[in-house]
């Protein structure tokens, strides 16, 4: 049967075809993360770029890897940049002093096992960027929330290109440098009984927080500059505003309300938006085309679930940031979630019905 | 006139600028013309003429038959050469009955029926009659009898005749042309057609894309209060009739019903300038204004065709290929058909001929599906194509069946929009075609089991019977027998009705 339908593949239409490719999809989602990338990379200097080389290199090498022993065309599907994508997504997510070997670990686990094990791109049921993560989250945690603070390349106390390549692979983190997220700071004061109000005051205020100049991730920072590529991303049409607003909306509503009820205990919705991976999350990671529903409807409740979960994890289990976590577990449900908001076909109710014939005047 | 919106839909690159300068022209009449006896939907027409004949312009040449069947007429004057099997215009390529013309060159017109005087006070039969003896269809591409469309008004209490000048599809611009140029024409068969099917209100639909048709129509318009101009949004399918309808009325036709069900009847511009012709003048369609269009056209231009020339004479008309096209299309690109080669004539449907570069397509090797979910975004159905696609790619049929594949107007959409390159439309137009392939097996099996079941009851019946009629013999079951042998009797009724 499926031969017949290649028989026909040339007989019909349409002889047109928007400019749109995968490719200039995924190229287009890479220029939105470019600004905060660099300046991130900047921040965090030497070790930082070290470490996002080897992730997306990895990221490239295993994809390549893995089509080859599908014998699938290698160069054709490398140029797609999907992997590489993948590679900056995950790198971003990770702490930027990170050894090398956390970067080609968390790459094995994205590219093979959550992509290609499902068959490739398109068939993957979880964010490959985010299975990388919170793998190595798991296995590592230790390692993977050492934070430190920025340390913008050149300035006084960064380290140069040597010290880097001791940090990166040699496994020399300095002890000095560290530093806590926001996020993970607010918690462990509050599990020492330190009330949110007083440690908050403590972190740096929310407008440098907005600006990028604290600890954590390369897409936990720069706030401002992940936002201003989430609106090109929604300019250029690559997605659309229902995903992002419903993951910041789920957020800063939970956050909201609980701190209404109890500022002492509870952060307030506007800390939990600007920080951690929020913006990232709600523009970047939920929004992936391949783990999200493709029904508008759909994709309202799938961000409204990533934000309510983020919310969740953040404050009531044991990891300070949810992101990774929240955004996996609605890519579980997005299979179902789909099935439940398919469209109303023109003329017919939401059973498929025909609609019944109303005598009104037109 | 408030508007309403309607769902989906796609904003392709339009290119109808190549075109919509150039005024109509006339091409010279070709040396040999092809008319194919069904150009339309439904049944073939049945030839009147033979081999050898002279027949005048306008004259019939092949007549309706059946319920939904259109008649074709002479192009010119001449005499017939043959009446034949030739490549059809349609992607199979597939031979058609054809008659092929050869022109006299005098171009002569046949006596054409009377002009109906009035038509306004004419009873809808009359101009019915007329539109059906003059072999007009629908010209926006569907090909459907006008005469029976127009029949609706016997049926159906109507309200709204409503023409169709949205010409959605990019590159064509004949109907645009035809507005500007023929505005009075266009009014005047829309109120003779108004008044056969007994809409009050007439309303002209035309897309914002052709603001000097807008304005020529509304001027042309301003003399009839019951007729109102509207500019409708550039939003590809507007031109489908549903969608139409919802845009102009906010109502949604049913499936399975007609937009004469909500009391709104559509047709295109064009046809209703042939009913005029046909109304005022007795003049059958012989002709219709055809873009030529497309990257590979070296002059492209409206011209004004005779039906049966060759898609091969019109291309040379217009300057013949500046390179080398990739397709050669039958209407516009997102719903035309492929043509098989340039030897197939035009015929009624004919909107456009395009000759479009690889660029101009712009195809692409097919990727694996990213689930971007554009193609659910666009969809003017509300469809879902890529589940459709995947259960139709793993044969399941029933499922894509049950997903609403037969409600899809292969719009091409989805395809149009899909980053991947898949080609949606036709996954399922595969899928349309074998469901009712399987429909008609299906009704056929039935047809064939009632059958197989209802002998075999009448033969068990029979047997009971003769049992009966047995036992009958035997004087201790007197009573048992004419009860049994009544029940016998009906068993050949129910055979009847299998083979009815
Ligand atoms: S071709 Fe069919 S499925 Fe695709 S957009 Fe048009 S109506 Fe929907
Ligand atoms: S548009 Fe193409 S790639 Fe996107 S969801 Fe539909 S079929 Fe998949």
């Amino acid at each position: 049967m499926s031969i017949s339908i290649a028989s026909i593949i040339k007989k019909s239409g349409p002889f047109a075809h928007s400019s749109n490719s995968v490719q200039k999809t995924m190229f287009t989602v890479l220029l939105a993360l470019a600004p905060a990338t660099v300046f991130n990379l900047y921040l965090f200097g030497w070790p930082a770029i070290m470490l996002f080389t080897v992730t997306v290199g990895s990221c490239v090498a295993i994809e390549a890897g893995c089509l080859a022993l599908a014998d699938r065309p290698v160069k054709a599907a490398l140029g797609d940049y999907s992997a590489i994508l993948t590679g900056w997504l995950m790198a971003m997510s990770l702490p930027p002093w990170a050894p090398w070997w956390i970067g080609v670990m968390a790459a094995v686990f994205a590219i093979a096992l959550a992509k290609h094990s499902f068959g490739g791109i398109g068939q993957n049921v979880f964010n490959p960027a985010m299975v990388g993560r919170t793998v190595m989250l798991i296995s590592f945690p230790v390692v993977m929330t050492a934070w430190v603070a920025p340390h913008p390349l050149f300035s006084a106390g960064a380290p140069g290109l040597m010290d880097a390549i001791a940090i990166t692979f040699g496994g020399h983190m300095p002890d000095t440098v560290s530093a806590a997220s926001a996020l993970g700071y607010v918690k462990t004061e509050l599990s020492r009984g330190i009330p949110v109000t007083e440690s908050i005051a403590k972190v740096p205020d929310l407008m440098d927080m907005v600006l990028g100049y604290r600890a954590g991730s390369l897409g936990e920072t720069s706030a401002v500059l992940i936002l201003a590529g989430g609106l090109f991303l929604m300019f250029k049409r690559i997605i659309s505003w229902h995903i992002p607003l419903s993951v910041m909306g789920g957020v800063f509503l939970m956050g909201a309300i609980f701190h209404a009820v109890d500022p002492a205990r509870y952060a307030s919705g506007m800390f939990h938006l600007v920080s951690g991976a929020t913006f990232l999350g709600a523009f970047f990671i939920a929004t992936d085309y391949v783990t999200s529903p493709v029904t508008k409807k759909g994709q309202l409740i799938f961000g409204l679930g990533c934000g309510v979960l983020i919310w969740l994890i953040r404050t009531f289990a044991g990891y300070p940031e949810g992101v990774a976590f929240a955004v996996l577990l609605m890519n579980g449900l997005a299979p179902i979630i789909d099935q439940y908001t398919r469209p109303r076909a023109f003329g017919r109710n939401s059973k498929g019905e025909p609609l019944p014939l109303v005598k009104e005047k037109p | 006139m408030k508007l309403f919106p309607i769902l989906g839909g796609i904003h392709p690159d339009y290119r109808k600028e190549r075109t919509s300068e150039k005024a109509i022209v006339a091409m010279p009449m070709p040396a040999t013309l092809y008319i194919p006896l069904q150009q339309h939907i439904g049944a073939p027409a049945e030839v009147l003429v033979a081999e050898g004949d002279l027949v005048r312009k306008g004259q019939m040449i092949a007549r309706n038959q059946g319920t939904v069947s259109a008649s074709q007429h002479a192009p010119t004057s001449g005499r017939i050469k043959a009446v034949t099997e030739v490549a059809a215009p349609h992607p199979s390529g597939l031979p058609q009955m054809t008659i092929v013309l050869e022109s006299d060159g005098k171009d002569e017109w046949a006596d054409l029926p009377e002009p109906i005087a009035d038509p306004f006070t004419a009873d809808m039969h009359t101009i019915n009659d007329r539109v059906a003896q003059s072999g007009i269809v629908g010209m926006g591409g569907a090909a459907f009898p006008s005469a029976i469309k127009l029949n609706l008004g016997e049926q159906k209490k109507l309200e709204i005749l409503l023409l169709n000048g949205a010409e959605c599809e990019p590159y064509l611009t004949c109907d645009d042309r035809v507005m500007r140029e023929y505005p009075d024409e266009i009014i005047d068969g829309a109120r003779i057609m108004a008044h056969a099917l007994g809409t009050p209100r007439i309303v002209i639909a035309i897309e914002q894309n052709k603001p000097q048709a807008i304005g020529i129509m509304t001027k042309a318009a301003s003399a009839f209060p019951e007729i109102r101009v509207v500019g409708v949004p550039v939003q590809y399918p507007m031109g489908s009739e549903r969608h139409l309808v919802q845009a102009i009325t906010g109502r949604e036709t049913p499936a399975r019903k007609l937009t004469a069900d909500l009391g709104v009847v559509v047709h295109n511009v064009s046809t209703t300038r042939a009913v005029h012709h046909a109304v005022r003048f007795g003049r059958p369609l012989v002709a219709r204004v055809v873009t030529v269009s497309g990257g590979a056209i070296r002059e492209p231009n409206n011209v004004l065709t005779p039906i049966g020339t060759l898609v091969s004479d019109l291309v040379e008309f217009c300057g013949g290929f500046a390179v080398r096209p990739e397709s050669v299309v039958n209407g516009g690109p997102m719903m035309g058909q492929p043509l098989p080669s340039l030897d197939v004539p035009v015929v009624k449907g004919t909107s456009g001929i395009l000759a479009l570069t690889a660029e101009e397509i712009n195809d692409s090797q097919t990727s694996s599906c990213i689930r971007c979910g554009n193609c659910v975004t666009v969809c003017p159905c509300g469809l879902s194509p890529i589940d459709m696609a995947s259960f139709i790619r793993k044969d399941k049929l029933d499922g894509a069946a049950k997903l609403g594949v037969m409600d899809c107007f292969s719009c091409g959409s989805c395809s149009w929009v899909c980053p991947s390159h898949i080609p949606l439309v036709h996954y399922f137009n595969y899928a349309k075609g074998a469901l009712n392939d399987l429909e008609r097996e299906r009704s056929k099996g039935d047809r064939v089991k009632i059958f197989v079941e209802s002998r075999t009851v009448r033969l068990e019946r029979a047997a009971e019977a003769k049992r009966a009629t047995l036992a009958a013999r035997k004087p201790a079951s007197d009573n048992a027998a004419p009860g049994n042998a009544a029940e016998a009797k009906p068993a050949p009724t129910t055979e009847e009705k299998a083979n009815a």
